[in-house]
């Protein structure tokens, strides 16, 4: 009994770590792989799309919780709390930023804050089109 | 050792920390708020440091990396906005901006020195 108490308080903690990892290495894969813009590199262009992508998918998920909430909550662990949370990353947006010539990351911060709100939004219009 | 593994390892840590971060403070946005500029404090700390590669993919990649979102932040400031509150919407996205900013230079500060 002791035995299933620890692992239904050990569950969520597993998601997490399961989608915290294919999260992770999902945004090393795109980061690596991402073509560079003109003067901007690569690394920038693959942190902008996994951030842009990653907030479009959470904002479906948690729209569709507030609209129709037919998904469980493990299911919103391991996709929101786990997946998308560390397939996005602010830490290494932060970084490149301070990095970048001034006018690059003035540009950085706009394309990066104005993408993954339109993003939001667009998540919410598909949330509500499925619900 | 595989890199796919390294920023794996380092991701589990990285969303685990945040999940408690979250469950500990339990108020929205604030939770968000402290792993995105520790993130970066400790983000900007590493890349001034002298480490080898492997250990910049846990800690930086992986750790750094999972432990901060972009996808939260995003969202919980859109929210904001849609609930009637654009001022507070644009206070928590500049705010965060700010703070993540300084501390990726506090961050390369500290490490120079300790260095």
């Amino acid at each position: 009994m002791s035995e299933s108490h620890t692992l239904s308080r050990a569950e969520p903690l597993l998601l997490v770590a399961v989608g915290g990892f294919v999260g992770a290495v999902l945004r090393h894969a795109v980061s690596v792989s991402a073509p560079g813009l003109g003067v901007v590199e690569g690394a920038v262009v693959g942190t902008l799309a996994v951030n842009v992508l990653g907030s479009f998918a959470l904002g479906v998920l948690l729209y569709e919780a507030h609209l129709a909430d037919t998904l469980s909550a493990e299911t919103r662990l391991v996709l929101g709390t786990g997946f998308l949370s560390s397939f996005t990353t602010y830490s290494t947006f932060a970084v490149q930023t301070s990095d970048l010539a001034p006018a690059l990351a003035v540009g950085n911060v706009a394309a990066n804050y104005a993408l993954a709100f339109l993003a939001v939004v667009g998540g919410r219009l598909v949330a509500r089109w499925l619900s | 050792m595989n890199p796919l593994l390294l920023v794996g390892a380092g991701g589990v840590a990285g969303a685990l920390g945040r999940h408690l971060v979250g469950t500990r403070l339990e108020r929205d946005r604030a939770d968000t708020l402290a792993v995105n500029v520790l993130g970066s404090v400790l983000l900007g700390a590493l890349v001034a440091t002298p480490i080898d590669e492997s250990a910049l993919l846990v800690v930086g990649t992986g750790f750094c990396g999972a432990f901060t979102t972009f996808s939260s932040f995003a969202f919980e400031t859109v929210r904001l906005a849609e609930l009637g509150h654009p001022r507070a919407a644009g206070l928590y996205a500049s705010g965060t901006l700010l703070a993540a900013l300084v501390g990726v230079t506090a961050g390369g500060a500290i490490a120079v020195v300790l260095w």
